[in-house]
C-alpha cells in the first residue's frame, strides 16, 4: 500500500512539465556553433566499441590485469634473476642482464671471470638486484621447503630443491602467455581462413569445409596433445600448435555463420554492383564486419589454451622439467600436502589469468552487441 | 523512335526448392517469369506489384546480382547475361543500383568518403587529391556536406544514408540506374526530397532509371511508363498518363483503386480483392489472376495464358482474356 503511495507521489512530484530554467542553465545548454573543422573525423566502429566498453569497470579491470602480466612476462628477467641488473665490480661497469641476452643472441660472450659464477656471491662495490635474487632453476639447498618469508628471500616460499617459487611464477607467465597467444593465433588465423572461405563461396566448398570441421572437433583435444607429447618429446611449440589445430573449429563456424549473414546485406551486393572482385569484397567488405564475435571468442581461446597448458605441466606431459611452468609449480604440490604455499600460489595465479581473459572477453561482447548500445 | 537503352527478353528466375539428404529438387519458385519490356534512353520506367511478385528480383537479376535462369538482358547492344568476368566489370560501371534498406546498404566500418574513394581507385576514374574532389562533388551534388566524408554511415539518418547510396552509385558515372524501393524505408517527408533529387539528377545527368516501388503515387509521379507485375509476370504496360486513365487489366484497376485521393468528398470504388496471392512455387493454370479475378471468364481463364499484347496497335500493353488481342496464337496454327 505505501509503495503504491510513493508511485504516486512521485508522478506527482515529476509532474511539472512546463518548468522554467533559470535564465543562465539555458544560456549554457545553447552550445554556441563550433567552427567547421576540415579534418573532423567520425566516430569510428572502434571508438564506439570502446566507449561501450569503458562502462564496464570489471572488464576494464580485467583488461588491466592482463597488461600486468604481459609486462610482467616481457621484463620477467628484470623481475627476478640471479645476475644483477647493473653491477659495479673491480673498477668496471656491467650490465650482466642485458649482456646474458646478447650472449643469447650470440653476439657477446661472458669475460671467463664470470663463467660458472653464482654472481650473488660475489663482491660488488655497487649493484641493482631484481626484486627476486632467483632464477626459477636456481637450487637453494639451505631453504628447501620453506614457506613464504622475507628473512630468506624466498618470498612465496619454495618447493622440494628449494626452487623459488615467486620467480617460478614470474617466468611461467612467459610461458603461460605465449602458449595462450599462440594457440589461439592459430585457433583463430585456420578458423576465420575456412570459415569465411565456406561461408562466402557457399556450395561444395562449404560443405567440404565443414565436415572437415565436424571430423576436427571429434578428436578429443587434450588426449591428442598427449599423444602427440608422448610421440615427439614435449616441446613448447608442439603444445601450441596442437592446442591450436584442434581448436579451430569453433571460429571456423562462427565465422561462417557471421560471413553468411553480412554476405547478404546490401553493401555486399552494392559493393559487387560496383563491379569489385569477390577477394576484394570478402577481405575488405565481409571480413571485417564478420570478425567482432571471432575476437570474443579468442579472448576465451586464450584462456581455455592457458588452462590445457597448465593441466598438462600439472599432468607431467608439459614441458621439459627444466623450464617452470604455471601448471609445473603446481604439480610440486602433489607430493606435498603440507606445502600450501605450492599449491595456492600458482593456482591463484592460473585462475586470476583465466578471469581476467574471461571478463575481457565478456567485456568484449557485450560492448561489440548493438543492442546493448545506448 | 525514342532509343532504346535496355532490351529485356523473356527474363526468368526460377529459385529451386531442395529437399532431402541429397538436396533433391522438388519445385521451383518462379520468382520471375518470362518478363519481356524495354526501357527507352533517359526514361524512367516504373515497376509497380505488391510485395512478394518479382520486382526485386527483375531489378538485381539485370545486373546479375542475381543470376537469371534463362533469358537476355541487352544492354547498348550488349548481352549482359553472357557476359564474362571483365566485360561485367565495364558494364557495371554503365549500371547501377539503389537499395531500399538505407540501413544494411552502406558497409558500417567504411567512412562515407573511403567507400566512395575505393570506387574510384578500383576503376581507375580518379586518385589522390582529384578523387577526394570527386568525393565532396558527390557528396554535394545530392545535398549533402563535404565534412560528411570523414564520417561512419551509423551517424546518418535514414534520408542521409540514402543520399549516399545515390553518391556511391553515381561515383562511377552510369547511365542506368535500378532504384529498388528507394524511397520505401523513409518518412514520407523524407521521400519527397529523395524523389525530387532522383529527378534533378536525372535531368542534369541524363539517367535513366527503373524505379521499382510498391507505391502507386511516387510511380505515377516519377515514372514516363509503367509495368504493373503479378506473380513474376508483367500483367499491363503503358505510358503513366495512359495507365492511370484507363486502366485495363482487372489486377491493376485493383490496384489503382487502393490509391488514396486527396479529395474527402469523391467517393471512390474499391475492388477489394478475394483470397491470398497464390504462392509463386505453384501457380495456378491459364491466367495467374484468374482465381482472385472479380472478371473472371468461367472456362477460359482456367486453362488458355494470356500473352502480353498490345491493344489497337497502340503501346499500351496488356496481359488479359479480357481483349481479344491477349488470346495466344489459335489453336489450330499451333496444331
Amino acid at each position: 500500500m505505501s509503495e503504491k503511495n510513493n508511485i504516486e507521489k512521485n508522478i506527482i512530484t515529476e509532474q511539472p512539465i512546463t518548468q522554467v530554467l533559470p535564465v543562465e542553465t539555458s544560456l549554457a545548454n545553447i552550445t554556441p556553433s563550433a567552427p567547421i573543422d576540415e579534418r573532423e573525423v567520425g566516430q569510428s566502429y572502434w571508438s564506439l566499441v570502446k566507449h561501450q566498453y569503458k562502462k564496464n569497470k570489471l572488464a576494464v579491470a580485467a583488461i588491466y590485469i592482463v597488461i600486468l602480466l604481459v609486462l610482467v612476462a616481457v621484463f620477467a628477467d628484470f623481475l627476478a634473476n640471479n645476475k644483477p641488473i647493473y653491477a659495479k665490480y673491480k673498477g668496471t661497469i656491467y650490465f650482466p642482464v642485458f649482456k646474458e641476452y646478447m650472449v643469447n643472441l650470440g653476439l657477446g660472450k661472458w669475460d671467463t671471470e664470470f663463467l660458472n659464477v653464482d654472481w650473488r656471491t660475489l663482491d660488488f662495490e655497487s649493484a641493482v638486484w631484481p626484486p627476486i635474487k632467483f632464477f626459477p632453476n636456481d637450487v637453494d639447498l639451505f631453504n628447501n621447503m620453506t614457506g613464504p618469508s622475507v628473512a630468506t628471500g624466498h618470498y612465496l616460499g619454495t618447493d622440494a630443491i628449494g626452487r623459488d617459487v615467486l620467480s617460478g611464477l614470474i617466468h611461467g607467465s612467459r610461458i603461460s602467455l605465449s602458449v595462450g597467444f599462440v594457440a589461439a593465433g592459430i585457433a583463430v588465423l585456420i578458423g576465420v581462413v575456412l570459415g569465411a572461405l565456406a561461408g562466402y563461396y557457399g556450395g561444395y566448398v562449404d560443405i567440404g569445409i565443414m565436415r572437415f570441421v565436424e571430423i576436427m572437433t571429434l578428436f578429443p583435444a587434450f588426449f591428442l596433445i598427449i599423444t602427440i607429447v608422448a610421440l615427439y618429446g614435449s616441446s613448447i611449440w608442439f603444445i601450441m600448435i596442437a592446442i591450436g589445430l584442434t581448436t579451430w573449429t569453433g571460429n571456423a563456424r562462427l565465422t561462417r555463420g557471421e560471413v553468411l549473414k553480412v554476405r547478404n546485406m546490401d553493401y555486399i551486393s552494392a559493393a559487387t554492383s560496383l563491379g569489385l572482385k569477390n577477394k576484394r569484397i570478402l577481405f575488405r567488405h565481409v571480413l571485417p564486419n564478420a570478425l567482432a564475435p571471432v575476437l570474443v571468442s579468442a579472448a576465451f581461446e586464450i584462456a581455455g589454451a592457458i588452462l590445457t597448458e597448465a593441466g598438462l605441466s600439472f599432468l607431467g606431459f608439459g614441458v621439459k622439467a627444466t623450464t617452470v611452468t604455471w601448471g609445473s609449480v603446481l604439480s610440486e604440490a602433489r607430493g606435498a600436502t603440507s606445502s600450501w604455499w605450492l599449491a595456492v600460489f600458482p593456482g591463484f595465479m592460473i585462475f586470476i589469468t583465466i578471469v581476467a581473459y574471461n571478463l575481457v572477453g565478456e567485456g568484449l561482447r557485450d560492448a561489440l552487441d548493438p543492442r546493448l548500445r545506448d | 523512335m525514342p532509343e532504346v537503352l535496355l532490351d529485356v527478353k523473356n527474363l526468368k528466375k526460377y529459385f529451386p526448392i531442395k529437399r532431402g539428404l541429397f538436396s533433391k529438387t522438388i519445385g521451383h519458385v518462379k520468382a520471375v517469369d518470362d518478363v519481356t519490356f524495354t526501357i527507352n534512353k533517359g526514361e524512367t520506367l516504373g515497376l509497380v506489384g505488391e510485395s512478394g511478385c518479382g520486382k526485386t528480383t527483375i531489378g538485381r537479376a539485370l545486373l546479375r546480382l542475381i543470376e537469371p535462369t534463362d533469358g537476355t538482358v541487352i544492354f547498348e547492344g550488349k548481352d549482359v547475361t553472357k557476359m564474362n568476368a571483365n566485360d561485367l566489370k565495364v558494364i557495371r560501371k554503365q549500371m547501377q543500383i539503389i537499395f531500399q534498406d538505407p540501413y544494411s546498404s552502406l558497409n558500417p566500418r567504411m567512412t562515407v568518403g573511403g567507400m566512395i574513394t575505393e570506387i574510384l581507385k578500383y576503376h581507375k576514374i580518379s586518385e589522390g587529391e582529384k578523387a577526394e574532389k570527386r568525393v565532396y562533388d558527390l557528396l554535394e551534388l545530392v545535398g549533402l556536406s563535404r565534412l560528411h566524408a570523414r564520417r561512419y554511415p551509423h551517424e546518418f539518418s535514414g534520408g542521409q544514408r540514402q543520399r549516399i547510396g545515390i553518391a556511391r552509385a553515381l561515383s562511377v558515372e552510369p547511365k542506368f540506374i535500378v532504384c529498388d524501393e528507394p524511397v520505401s524505408a523513409l518518412d514520407v517527408s523524407i521521400q519527397s526530397q529523395i524523389i525530387n533529387l532522383l529527378q534533378d539528377l536525372q535531368s542534369e545527368l541524363g539517367l535513366t532509371y527503373l524505379f521499382i516501388s510498391h507505391d502507386l503515387s511516387v510511380v505515377e509521379h516519377i515514372s514516363d511508363r509503367v509495368c504493373v507485375m503479378y506473380l513474376g509476370q508483367i500483367v499491363e504496360t503503358a505510358d503513366v498518363k495512359e495507365l492511370y486513365a484507363s486502366t485495363k487489366h482487372p489486377y491493376s484497376q485493383a490496384l489503382l483503386s487502393a490509391v488514396p485521393v486527396p479529395d474527402p468528398k469523391l467517393k471512390k470504388k474499391r475492388i477489394i480483392l478475394t483470397g491470398d496471392v497464390p504462392s509463386p512455387a505453384n501457380v495456378p493454370s491459364g491466367c495467374y489472376f484468374h482465381p482472385r479475378c472479380p472478371k473472371i471468364i468461367k472456362g477460359e481463364c482456367e486453362t488458355i495464358p494470356p500473352v502480353l499484347a498490345p491493344l489497337n496497335q497502340t503501346t499500351h500493353y496488356v496481359k488479359c482474356l479480357l481483349y481479344p488481342e491477349s488470346y495466344p496464337v489459335k489453336k489450330e496454327v499451333a496444331a
